[in-house]
């Protein structure tokens, strides 16, 4: 796979991430390598294997429909960087 | 040239939960911001979710009345976006393995009948709110609708019309509340639908350019935005235009759609595989019991309410309309009402409560043995029907002791013939004229009389026998 420093600006952006032309080039070539690998693990032959999510052996994690205490809100509202008592408030995001 | 409509529908319903899909938060409708929150769904750091078990076995359920297939080893991933309206700068939804698909729901409409393909359902959480503040030009966020729990049902492109797509909306909803796994209040947001429409030219077997339309608050909106959207890609097609693919908002008080203003690369979602949640593999046991628990739909009681108790179509249609009607009236023959008489006692009297009061038929304090036992008074001949119907109103918004209302207000109804008998008598003797206008051939007049002899006996009397016995003595 070709890592162009175009596609990671793209993939930057999509994450809100601010890279500097230097670490793109860099982040582009890492990533490059990180891609040989996996066209490595691609040529094993993997028909009628079931894709795994997950390296350990467990399934159907539930817990039953039964209502906690919520968090208190001030301590919620503490950890954001701005809030009014009552909301966390955000650059804006809504017309 | 003639034109056709192409619309697929996706549908997100809340799931009537007490709790979150990952958290143990309440899920309880319209509370102060921020109090239904914790660490899980506000994205801290650290934080793990856990699935919460009724939602998994409510999207089953629903899969399965849906005709759908469950997938057996299911699982969840991210769905990854920037907005404030999930802290955690991502959804966990359900991509590569939904948990139903392949379904089908049969719709009735003027039209005749038709099945509308279901290709998925999926679980998700819900996001939270944002409102801007102009005090401050920033956004408020309120994090109590984080985490709710939904299901999201895609169709295929199979509806034409939008009386098509309002009859799939209506079987659905009601499938739903049957199941009791959403209350689908469109009002609260419990039941939302995006609409997904191109048009073709008629015959084409090739799919236009479709736009995306949301905000649709009401049945009736979805119809409205469908009309709107077609003719206007229509005009622009038959103008010399394109359609252009789109996210497009309903204004309801325009009545039009106008796009949405999205970023450029917004929809790159970069899908994955949510780590958090650990897969999903359902028994055949599990199913077996899901399936053997499945209530009876609606569709199926309307056939057995024709088959077993001989109701027309149109009386089944009005009992079934609401989950609450439908167990109202079996209750009311289980405890030994004639079918018919219930039916019409619900499609008459307790529809027209309801209506009167924009109630929902589940919030009624009225019981069914209360109104059972009103329907025997009638029957047994000690109430009249229209006394019967002053009770109803007196009883229906506290249910209360029916036998206990009548004596106290002496409303038991007049069999003693005699007593009918001086009451007419005594109102011939007072309107002369009238019954002399009836002797004359004025049917008329025979109406006044009995109205005054009903108005003697404070309305308690039996009508039967006010009519047999004034006619008696006309004849003298």
């Amino acid at each position: 796979m070709n890592i162009t420093p175009e596609l990671v600006e793209r993939i930057a952006d999509l994450s809100r991430l601010e890279l500097g032309q230097e670490e793109v080039l860099e982040t582009a070539a890492q990533l490059e390598q990180i891609a040989a690998c996996m066209d490595i693990l691609n040529r094993l032959d993997t028909r009628g294997i079931q894709p795994m999510s997950h390296v350990f052996p467990v399934e159907n994690v539930l817990r039953e429909d039964t209502v906690l205490p919520s968090q208190d809100r001030a301590e919620l509202l503490a950890c954001a960087p701005a809030s009014d008592g009552e909301t966390f408030l955000v650059p804006r995001a809504v017309e | 040239m003639t034109w056709e409509t192409v619309i697929g529908l996706e549908t997100h319903v809340e799931l009537a939960t007490r709790t979150k899909i990952f958290c143990s938060c309440t899920t309880e409708f319209g509370s102060p911001p921020n109090t239904h929150c914790c660490p899980v769904c506000t994205g801290m750091p650290g934080a793990l979710p856990v699935l919460n078990r009724r939602v998994l076995e409510f999207a089953v359920k629903a899969g399965l009345a849906l005709n759908c297939s469950i997938t057996r080893h299911s699982g969840f991933d991210r769905k990854n976006y920037f907005y404030p309206d999930l802290p955690k700068a991502y959804q966990i939804s359900q991509l590569y393995l939904p948990i139903a698909r392949n379904g089908r729901v049969d719709v009735r409409t003027q039209a005749g009948d038709k099945t509308i393909r279901i290709h998925e359902l999926h679980m998700e959480e819900d996001a939270g709110k944002l409102a801007h503040d102009p005090a401050t030009g920033l956004t408020r966020v309120d994090c109590n609708r984080c985490g709710v729990p939904l299901i999201e049902i895609v169709t295929q492109p199979d509806f034409r019309t939008a009386e098509e797509v309002t009859a799939y909306l209506e079987a659905l909803k009601e499938t739903l509340q049957y199941l009791g796994v959403s209350d689908c209040k469109m009002q609260e947001g419990s039941l939302r639908c995006d609409v997904n429409l191109s048009v073709r030219p008629a015959g084409s077997g090739e799919l236009g350019t479709r736009t995306e339309m949301k905000n649709l608050g009401s049945f009736r909106a979805v119809a409205r935005a469908i009309k709107y959207e077609a003719a206007r890609q229509i005009q622009l097609i038959e103008g010399g235009g394109r359609v252009v693919q789109e996210t497009r908002r309903w204004d309801e008080d325009r009545n039009a759609s106008l796009p949405m203003r999205v970023k450029e690369n917004a929809q790159d979602y970069r899908y994955f595989p949510e780590p958090d949640i650990p897969p999903i593999r359902l028994s055949e046991e599990y199913l077996d019991a899901l399936r053997a628990a499945q209530p009876e739909l609606a569709q199926a009681k309307r056939a057995r309410y024709q088959r077993e108790y001989g109701l027309p179509e149109y009386d089944c249609r009005m009992i079934t309309s609401h989950r609450a009607l439908a167990r109202f009236f079996e209750a009311l023959v289980e405890l030994g009402v004639p079918p018919k008489q219930g039916a019409n006692w619900i499609m008459g009297e307790v529809l027209g409560a309801l209506s009167q009061r924009a109630m929902e038929p589940g919030d009624m304090k009225l019981t069914p043995p209360t109104l059972a036992r009103l329907i025997a008074l009638v029957g047994e001949g000690r109430l009249n029907r229209n006394t019967a119907v002053k009770v109803f109103e007196a009883v229906f918004d506290r249910d209360g002791d029916v036998d206990a209302y009548v004596r106290a207000h002496g409303l038991e109804q007049v069999n003693d013939d005699a007593l009918v008998r001086e009451a007419c008598a005594e109102v011939l003797a007072v309107n002369p004229r009238s019954a002399a206008d009836y002797r004359s051939g004025k049917e008329k007049a025979f109406g006044f009389l009995v109205g005054q002899v009903m108005r003697e006996l404070k309305g308690r009397a039996n009508p039967q026998r006010v009519n047999a016995i004034l006619k008696e003595l006309l004849m003298q």
